[in-house]
């Protein structure tokens, strides 16, 4: 049956083509992480290098994809800076993350929620704040601005827009070929 | 094209141009009679469909504010969601699956075959399947109906054929690639089915049957029918003898219209149609028109769903092709030996990855759910859809504050799940579990429903007059020349899909109301 590619095999060719083809752009991603030092944090407009780093580490935490590189996850949460320009949304972005922060001190030593070194630590956190109107704002904006991202798609098995392509009548809409007999 | 003036007092103004109320003006305008349908939703034809999710969702979905209270989840997940519905020209037609089935004699005597159960307010329908087979018949040949009329049934698509690999090794019996309004082969002057898979955002093939590619140009076409979209009815006027005199709406500039009318048919789908009647309350109806009963807005029903998403080791695209590629009608039968009145269907269904990440757990977060998405290639999807129980207390009313654009308050939609409801979930979650793991899925999911793409009951038919709001041909028990001729009419739910029952009443209605408008009686 026509496959498209596994997630974890995508993943890898992607960062290979993304080497080869831009070296520049691949170092930059890779080299900074997510720090408040990268230039898209540094970019932000309403919130802070900071909070943009923070939201950004969250959205890796609350849809973790290890095949995903920390672009798609910039770009779900450019949406928030924009959403900054209004005061009260500002206000709760900011003072989420430093909700975070200080329970990120108080419960690990940590300096703040970014430099917790295990996800499950930081997670128990957001756990904490699960009902709080900040991470419902931010997990129900992720949930489209991250997997309605169209480059991604593929990188999940979904092949998106088909009438363009002539639907699947040709292209393997009936292909499977591992059921068992019944 | 038609066009007809405000003052023509001689016209049927329907409002919907959906399943119920494009079909009503179709059939109506073949008949010689003159049609107005006023359409809130734009237009948008084939050509206009768009094969992405959300931006589909932007183009068609009805997104006005709507408010929710009760215990089901949607009240929590989607608070101003509660129905997954269109506002367009064609109504939930352009988003519909096309899985067209009739109702079981017995569910049109839910009273008398499920007796008083308490907490529903069961009631049986005034008509009988008998009375309607000839209608379901019209409407089947209509809509070119797959596995009826020597129509040819479409090719099961890699999410159909998982479906019924499981279905037979449980020993199932009763399973096939559906009986579907989409064309296998070319008819009535539409192409055949390109397996596009983007059934619910509009199909960019006219393959698929809707009021929008079928009744409504049909109607124009005879010159008799006028659709006037971007026109949001507030109000149904009548005059001091109690008679509808016509409606007023908003007009695609924004202004402010009344249109005069002889008879007016209230096709809004089963949220705004009680809406609408609430909303037109007057000093002789205080409690809205036609609601002398008290049961306008009632009874509202939205079947009992939920889905099941298998993962398995190896691909399955189940996106790929129909949506709905086929059913299994086993558990549609009356046993109360599995612990609910009542049965439910199987029918495949997939959404996209941008709606599976939205839908398959709402509110779901961490590396359960990411691992989930990550399966999503090697998913199988099946939708559950019963007979839900009818109840007094579930209940379309108007929001006592929010209100929308037009200062019309807006629809409060409560909802309670009946105990039925919830067993008869749960039966379909573990039978549903148990067809995919008969081969060999690795993980499944339990779904919880989807916003209500079924709207059914509040505006319901009734032998007599103190139980529910309109007779057996869908026309007030309270106002001669008022109708309902959408889901409302429901008086039960049924386990299967809807819209061939409601294209069925409305061929019916028509046949009816052009009779009564003969004689003078309207
Ligand atoms: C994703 C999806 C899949 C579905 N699949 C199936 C399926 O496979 N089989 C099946 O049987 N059913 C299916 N359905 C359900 C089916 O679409 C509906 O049952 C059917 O279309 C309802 O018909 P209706 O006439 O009651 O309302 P609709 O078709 O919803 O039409 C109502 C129209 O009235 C308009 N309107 C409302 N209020 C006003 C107002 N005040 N003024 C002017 N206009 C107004 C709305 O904008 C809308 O266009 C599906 C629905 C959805 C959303
Ligand atoms: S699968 Fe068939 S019916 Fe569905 S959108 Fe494609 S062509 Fe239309």
């Amino acid at each position: 049956m026509k496959t498209i590619n596994k997630p974890t095999e995508l993943g890898r060719r992607g960062f290979l083509k993304t080497s080869v083809a831009a070296p520049a752009a691949a170092s930059l991603a890779i080299g900074v992480g997510i720090s408040p030092q990268a230039a898209w944090a540094q970019a932000a407009q309403h919130l802070s290098a900071h909070e943009m780093a923070s939201l950004v580490k969250m959205a890796r935490d609350i849809y973790p994809h290890d095949h995903l590189a920390d672009t798609h996850y910039v770009t779900a949460c450019a949406g928030f800076d924009a959403m900054a320009a209004d005061a009260g949304k500002k206000a709760m972005f900011a003072k989420g993350v430093a909700d975070l922060d200080a329970a990120a001190k108080a419960r690990h030593g940590a300096a703040d929620y970014l430099s917790i070194a295990w996800e499950g630590d930081r997670v128990k956190l957001l756990q904490a704040i699960e009902t709080s109107a900040f991470f419902g704002k931010v997990r129900s904006t992720l949930v489209v601005s991250l997997y309605n991202q169209k480059d991604l798609w593929a990188k999940f098995g979904y092949e998106g827009s088909s009438a363009d392509k002539g639907g699947y009548i040709n292209r393997g809409f009936s292909d499977i070929d591992w059921l068992p007999q019944a | 094209m038609a066009k007809f003036d405000l003052n023509d007092d001689s016209i049927v103004c329907i409002v919907g141009s959906g399943a119920g109320g494009g079909t009503l003006g179709n059939e109506l305008a073949q008949r010689g009679i003159k049609v107005v349908i006023l359409e809130a939703g734009g237009r948008y034809e084939t050509q206009d469909f768009i094969n992405d999710e959300w931006e589909s969702f932007a183009q068609l979905a009805w997104t006005d504010m709507r408010t929710t209270s009760g215990s089901w989840r949607i009240a929590k997940d989607f608070p101003n969601l509660p129905a997954w519905i269109v506002k367009a020209v064609g109504g939930s037609t352009t988003h519909w699956a096309g899985a067209s089935l009739r109702f079981q004699e017995h569910e049109f005597k839910t009273r008398t075959t499920y007796g008083d159960l308490q907490g529903a307010n069961l009631l049986d329908w005034p008509i009988t399947l008998a009375e309607l087979e000839p209608y379901y018949a019209k409407a089947e040949l209509k809509m070119g109906v797959t596995g009826t009329n020597g129509i040819p049934r479409l090719p099961g698509n890699n999410n159909y054929k998982v479906l019924s690999a499981g279905a037979a090794r449980l020993g199932y019996k009763e399973f096939h690639s559906g009986n579907m309004a989409i064309n296998s082969q070319p008819r009535d002057g539409r192409g055949s089915c390109q397996q596009i898979g983007f059934c619910f955002q509009g199909c960019k093939s006219g393959a698929k049957w809707s009021t929008l590619v079928s009744e409504i140009p049909k109607g124009e076409a005879t010159g008799n029918m006028e659709v006037r979209p971007g026109s949001m009815v507030l109000k149904i006027e009548h005059d001091a003898s109690g008679k509808v005199t016509g409606v007023v709406y908003v007009d695609q500039q924004g202004v402010m219209q009344r249109q005069k009318a002889r008879v007016v048919a209230v096709a809004g789908n089963s949220i705004e149609s009680p809406r609408l009647l609430l909303n037109s309350a007057s000093s002789k109806y205080p409690d809205g028109l036609a609601n002398s009963s008290g049961q306008v807005g009632r009874n509202y029903m939205r079947h009992m769903t939920g889905s099941v998403y298998a993962v398995f080791e190896q691909p399955v695209h189940m996106y790929r092709g129909t949506t709905m590629a086929g059913i299994v009608r086993d558990e549609a039968r009356h046993d109360t030996k599995r612990g609910f009145v009542g049965g439910y269907e199987m029918e495949t269904l997939s959404l996209g990855l941008p709606f599976m990440a939205a839908f398959l757990e709402p509110g779901g977060w961490g590396r359960p759910f990411a691992s989930a998405m990550e399966d999503y290639p090697n998913m199988a999807g099946m939708w559950l859809v019963g007979e839900d129980m009818p109840r007094a207390t579930n209940r379309i009313t108007l929001d006592k504050t929010a209100k929308d654009k037009h200062g019309m308050p807006v629809a409060s939609v409560h909802f309670d799940d009946h105990a039925n409801d919830v067993a008869m979930r749960n039966h379909a979650y573990q039978q549903g579990r148990a067809i995919y793991e008969a081969v060999g899925a690795t993980r499944v999911f339990n779904t919880t429903p989807y916003p209500s793409t079924h709207n059914m009951g509040t505006n319901r038919m009734s032998e007599k007059a103190r139980d529910g709001v309109v007779n057996k041909y869908g026309q007030t028990h309270d106002i001669k020349n008022l109708f309902v001729s959408d889901g409302s009419q429901f008086t039960s739910g049924a386990a299967c899909n809807p819209t061939l029952t409601i294209v069925s009443l409305a061929i019916r209605q028509a046949e009816t109301m052009a009779g009564m408008m003969q004689r003078r009686e309207i």
